[in-house]
């Protein structure tokens, strides 16, 4: 069963990820498949967008790829490197290429380190430069993510505010300048006006590093501002990926549509066609037959039940994975 | 109409080692019964204070509350703490932010639920019972009996918040107090529990005071708005209203800032430059000066009283937006 019909084969993909499959082992003998043979691509300086309700394993596949939680099976090729069948030694190597940010910027940061300390860490532990180089170089990335390094450099996390703590987090992150940068909610903890400022800066900092980012989040007005591409999931598995135009203007996925339709619109004329979605996201213990949302979609039937679909295109670069997709 | 909630001159202060912090710093606030108003503002602006101090819960020998709070007729501010505290439950009840940890962990939901309802109304096991599934249905919860055996941790988010509004509408209090009900919960949930809460309302015939920071959720949810910074509420009108002509700056500002689904993909986010200013030592002029686009050097030394214009539009600016007034523009 291949489900590969989305993945491009042009040469500038970075990240080719194929049938990935992580599993949690849960008491009773169970398991759960967290990312159930999911595969997408990524061509260097997108930013895909991993959408999806809590629960739906995107959290685990941006660990996966970093090979921080290990997958059971499945391949993630980056720029070349086949980072599942990597020695320790070699994976560490390559992962200075790819970096994460992480949701809570507060407790990401070690509280007895100085912003120094922890901008400089990664390169002190890949001996780059000495030790004036290094400290240069900390106070232009604190500089580039707009911290004053004067100000800033012998204080500790506890002293900032949770946009400046992410702020950091994104100067650590950017110290080994990678190719990559995978953020987890990077926002969703932060005030609606931080956000703001948060968001532009991660599209400043992939412009000004040439970055490829992979954006975690369950907010869809968040990653409208800052994709290219959106990848839709429901309970591990991959429901719709196609251009962020194509996903928010032509939903196929009737789980899209009532994701977009869920998003409070700051303007009380406005009169949301809520799509019904009812209910809560099914155990991922045990996740329906055929395709996953059924218990939840307003156009599921027999066939839903007994088939799973897969994904094909329905229009220009916009695949999903739906018997009946929306017209 | 007649008001149940009424705030005069309301004013709470915490000591802390840095001197005394004026969380909120003079409110007036009148909500009429059977309306729902909504009160936005960024972390730290002091609506989840002020909602708190309302309702009396706020007690401490390092807290200092002054100002007149009436509810449904009675002086709040002058009861003693069991007084105050017979209007809970019955009068009025608060739904908090985290349906995690607002749950006691190790007693079933059934045993939650019909605590108030004993204690309260003094009902007997079986009436409580009885009650309790009805309100788990009212609350949309499928197969309300076998939720009754349940404990929290055994319930997702979105079922806690419900148990949590089942709880706080338990006793028909007139007036509910949601402070920031759904941000800890994925968007199609959050829509599902705007939509119960506004159902609910109107079934129940109870006034609502939603707080959140989110301009969105209060759009579709609220009759009347009040937006809130470092401390005061700095603009106040009808839904429809504020949102339609936006006379202080920071509303302007937040609302701009919100990642709006509407907005073309991948532009920029227009941004509040700055931060709170420091509880424990405001400016003199108003405190939003500093990140104001439109300030002037009068912003900066003389604070500004709330204006009231037309339509019951009340804003705390001394250079309002939509006004023919020459404003440079830093």
């Amino acid at each position: 069963m291949s489900n590969h019909a989305h993945l491009r084969k042009d040469s500038d993909v970075i990240l080719r990820v194929e049938d990935l499959v992580v599993e949690f082992k849960v008491p009773g003998n169970k398991v759960v498949n967290a990312v159930s043979q999911v595969s997408f691509d990524v061509k260097e300086g997108e930013t895909l967008a991993v959408v999806g309700e809590s629960g739906c394993g995107k959290t685990t596949l941006g660990k996966a790829l970093l090979q921080i939680q290990k997958p059971k099976s499945g391949t993630v090729r980056f720029s070349n490197n086949e980072l599942t069948a990597l020695s320790k030694k070699d994976l560490r190597e390559a992962r200075t290429s790819i970096q994460m940010i992480f949701q809570d910027p507060i407790s990401s940061l070690d509280p007895r380190m100085t912003v120094r300390q922890i901008v400089e860490e990664p390169l002190w532990i890949w001996s780059k430069g000495d030790e004036n180089e290094r400290l240069e170089k900390v106070k232009s990335l604190l500089n580039n993510v707009g911290l004053d390094p004067e100000l800033v450099l012998d204080r500790k996390s506890y002293e900032f505010s949770g946009g400046q703590c992410q702020r950091i987090s994104i100067a650590r992150s950017l110290a080994l300048e990678p190719k990559m940068l995978i953020c987890d909610e990077p926002v969703s903890a932060l005030d609606v006006s931080i956000q703001a400022q948060i968001l532009n800066l991660l599209n400043d900092m992939k412009e000004r590093y040439g970055l490829t980012l992979i954006f975690i989040s369950h907010d869809l007005s968040v990653v409208k501002a800052i994709s290219t591409r959106i990848m839709v999931m429901y309970l591990g598995k991959v429901c719709e990926i196609g251009t962020t135009e194509s996903i928010y203007s032509k939903p196929a996925h009737h789980y899209t549509a009532a994701l977009i339709s869920s998003v409070p619109v700051p303007d009380p004329t406005y009169k949301t066609e809520r799509t019904p979605i009812t209910g809560e996201p099914p155990s991922p213990v045990d996740p329906p037959s055929g395709c996953r949302f059924r218990t939840r979609c307003p156009a599921a039937t027999e066939l839903c039940a007994t088939e799973e679909p897969m994904l094909r295109e329905v229009s220009d670069g916009q695949f999903v994975a739906c018997h009946y997709p929306r017209a | 109409m007649s008001s149940i909630l009424k705030l005069e001159n309301l004013k709470v202060r915490f000591a802390t080692h840095r001197g005394q912090l004026e969380a909120v710093r003079g409110v007036d606030l009148e909500v009429e019964a059977g309306t729902s108003i909504g009160i936005v503002g960024e972390s730290g602006s002091g609506k989840t204070v002020m909602s708190r101090a309302a309702m009396g819960l706020l007690t401490g020998s390092n807290v200092t509350r002054e100002g007149r709070i009436t509810f449904d007729g009675k002086v709040l501010s002058d009861m003693s703490r069991d007084e105050v505290r017979n209007e809970f439950g019955t009068g009025m009840a608060m739904i908090f932010q985290d349906p995690m940890t607002a749950l006691n962990p190790v007693r079933r939901i059934g045993s939650q639920l019909q605590e108030s309802l004993r204690v309260r109304l003094g009902m007997s096991r079986k009436e409580a019972k009885a009650r309790s599934i009805e309100l788990l249905t009212l609350v949309r919860i499928p197969e309300p009996a076998r939720m009754l055996r349940k404990f929290p941790s055994q319930l997702s988010g979105g079922m806690r918040q419900r148990i949590m509004i089942a709880i706080a509408i338990s006793c028909n209090p007139k007036l509910l107090f949601a402070d920031e009900p759904t941000t800890a919960l994925d968007v199609t949930v959050q829509a599902q529990i705007l939509e119960l809460l506004t159902d609910l309302r109107q079934e129940l015939n109870m006034t609502m005071v939603l707080v959140t920071h989110d301009l969105g959720v209060v759009a579709g949810n609220t009759d009347y708005v009040a937006v809130m910074y470092a401390g005061e509420i700095v603009e106040q009108a009808p839904t429809t209203e504020l949102f339609a002509n936006m006379k202080m700056p920071y509303t302007e500002a937040l609302f701009k800032s919100i990642p709006n689904i509407n907005m073309k993909a991948g532009s920029r986010l227009p941004v509040i430059e700055g931060r709170l200013p420091d509880p424990t030592d405001r400016p003199p002029g108003c405190g939003f000066a500093p990140r104001c686009n439109y300030a002037q050097d009068k912003c900066f030394t003389d604070h500004p009283e709330l204006e009231v214009a037309k339509d019951g539009h009340l804003y705390r600016c001394w250079f309002p937006l939509g006004d023919s007034i020459q404003r440079k523009v830093s």
